[in-house]
């Protein structure tokens, strides 16, 4: 392949040298992966004993429930987050000041507060205020409040990121505000968003893992449970890191897909998917632009 | 209020360990995430691959997960780290892989006639990159690292799970030991707030300074 942004095709003597470049890479590379092997298996990781409780069903079901729990966070989390951050969009985009500095205050708040910290508080704190909450809400709040703000910056860039041509037509039509909002807008701009939409999913998922800190039964900590129970704790943790991947690239790869799909549709441009961090970077960074 | 007044010295010390767990997390990122843009956009098709397996794991794993299967895994295999330098490789990695991917955006910004004009003056693949692609590519990277750096600020909460005496460590236990939650949860809010804003305000002087004057 060639190098896309240095320049056109390499010539004779560079391709040798990168022939040359990529056998000595590939037998590092190789002969890094055989010594993390072989470390595994001298340290006795391989052994039978390590691995059996994968086999039992009932340790199967056991992380499966842990799975099951986790997605069932993420996606009442994602549902209320995009409603929050409709609302949060339609705030800042708002005429009164009073609306626009409301939203722009609870973005602002939540862009700099660990998350971590937001669902310990939600757990152990909002009852004493008299929100009685049980782990799944506690989290599923502490999640939507923070990934809201989120979605609220990423719908408010994809709003403007429509032609305003958008706007003065409905306006022209006669439409008001809202409902040129409500017909025009939000429809496209939703369209446009979709696959944000499914990496901010990912995110979600990858945050429900924090769960763990107030005993929510999600996927890591089942499988923290299992290992320590089993003695097996880098074989759980490794499970659950493959499981994790799997979902999660999966679902990066449907919103790539999307939003090429997306790009070839609309022909206009829709905001980089690069990755559920590279969002956070986009969505707010925009949002400080504009 | 009272229990924010009592309690300042923990907070100043949970502080102190999330500044320095944040700044040693960023400078590793950055390194490895130099190295990771540069494997990435390499023409040796191992070191590419190398590199774009590296982010698509990285990135798809939770931190949490990863920071776990770090300390409680590694050490089955002889790997053993203390909870905050366990902290500080993990986070590095983590967000090493976004800053690769952020610099590799920033290569692919900088217009492709500067690496054409490059190789018409017979400059080799690293001479192109390091002497005239880099530093375009570094200096349009700056606001995005910015609010991975935030990012980051926000992920060494995650280092109190394995005992690291930081700032949402600190927290935690006020939490769930006072009945002052509230008071705690606003005192914390300011207290990231002071770690955060400047971090903002330096990414925009640096940003200022940078920017590239069309």
């Amino acid at each position: 392949m060639v190098a896309p942004a240095l320049g056109d095709a390499l010539g004779p003597r560079a391709r040798r040298r990168a022939a040359v470049a990529s056998v000595a890479a590939a037998a590092a590379i190789g002969f890094v992966i055989f010594i993390a092997i072989r470390r595994f298996a001298d340290a006795g990781q391989f052994e039978r004993r390590l691995w059996e409780p994968f086999l039992r069903p009932e340790v199967r079901r056991f992380l499966w429930n842990g799975l099951v729990n986790t997605l069932k966070a993420a996606s009442i989390a994602l549902v209320l987050a995009s409603l929050l951050g409709i609302v949060l969009a339609l705030g800042r985009l708002s005429r009164p000041l009073v609306l626009r500095t409301l939203s722009r205050s609870y973005v602002e708040f939540f862009r700099g507060f660990p998350l971590l910290l937001l669902i310990v508080f939600g757990f152990f704190t909002l009852p004493r205020l008299g929100i009685g909450l049980n782990r799944f809400w506690a989290l599923v709040i502490a999640l939507t409040a923070y990934n809201g703000a989120v979605l609220g910056e990423i719908f408010r860039a994809g709003i403007l990121s429509l032609d305003r041509g958008q706007n003065e037509a409905a306006e022209a039509l006669g439409m008001r505000r809202g409902q040129s909002m409500r017909f025009v807008i939000l429809p496209q701009a939703f369209r446009r968003m979709t696959p944000t939409i499914v990496s901010q999913f990912v995110t979600l998922l990858k945050d429900t893992s924090l769960g763990f800190v107030i005993g929510y039964e999600e996927l890591l900590r089942t499988g923290q449970i299992a290992g320590e129970f089993f003695r097996n704790s880098l074989q759980f943790l490794i499970a659950v890191s493959v499981v994790f991947f799997v979902v999660n690239f999966t679902l990066s790869r449907i919103a790539r897909r999307l939003e090429l799909r997306q790009r070839r549709r609309y022909k206009a441009g829709t905001i980089e998917v690069a990755g559920p961090e590279d969002l956070v970077a986009a969505g707010l960074e925009l949002g400080k632009g504009k | 209020m009272e229990v924010l007044l009592d309690n300042l010295d923990s907070f100043e010390v949970g502080i102190r360990n999330t500044v320095a767990l944040a700044l040693a997390s960023f400078a590793g990122a950055l390194a490895i995430g130099l190295v990771v843009a540069t494997f990435r956009v390499s023409p040796v098709l191992p070191l590419r691959a190398a590199g774009t397996t590296y982010v698509e794991v990285v990135r798809n794993i939770p931190p949490l997960v990863l920071i776990f299967l770090f300390f409680f895994g590694f050490p089955n295999i002889g790997i053993v780290y203390s909870p905050f330098i366990s902290a500080t490789i993990v986070l590095a990695a983590y967000t090493g892989a976004f800053v690769g991917e952020a610099i590799r955006a920033g290569i692919n910004t900088v217009a492709r006639g500067q690496a054409e004009a490059a190789r018409a003056l017979g400059m080799t693949f690293r001479q192109t990159l390091g002497l005239v692609v880099m530093p375009q590519a570094l200096r349009s990277v700056v606001p995005p690292m910015g609010n991975l750096f935030i990012a980051l600020v926000k992920n060494t909460s995650l280092a109190s799970t394995i005992s690291v005496f930081e700032l949402t460590f600190v927290s935690k236990r006020l939490i769930t030991d006072t009945a002052q939650g509230l008071t705690v949860f606003f005192g914390t809010a300011v207290a990231y707030l002071l770690l955060t804003l400047p971090a903002g305000w330096v990414v925009g002087r640096i940003e200022r300074r940078a920017a590239i004057k069309r």
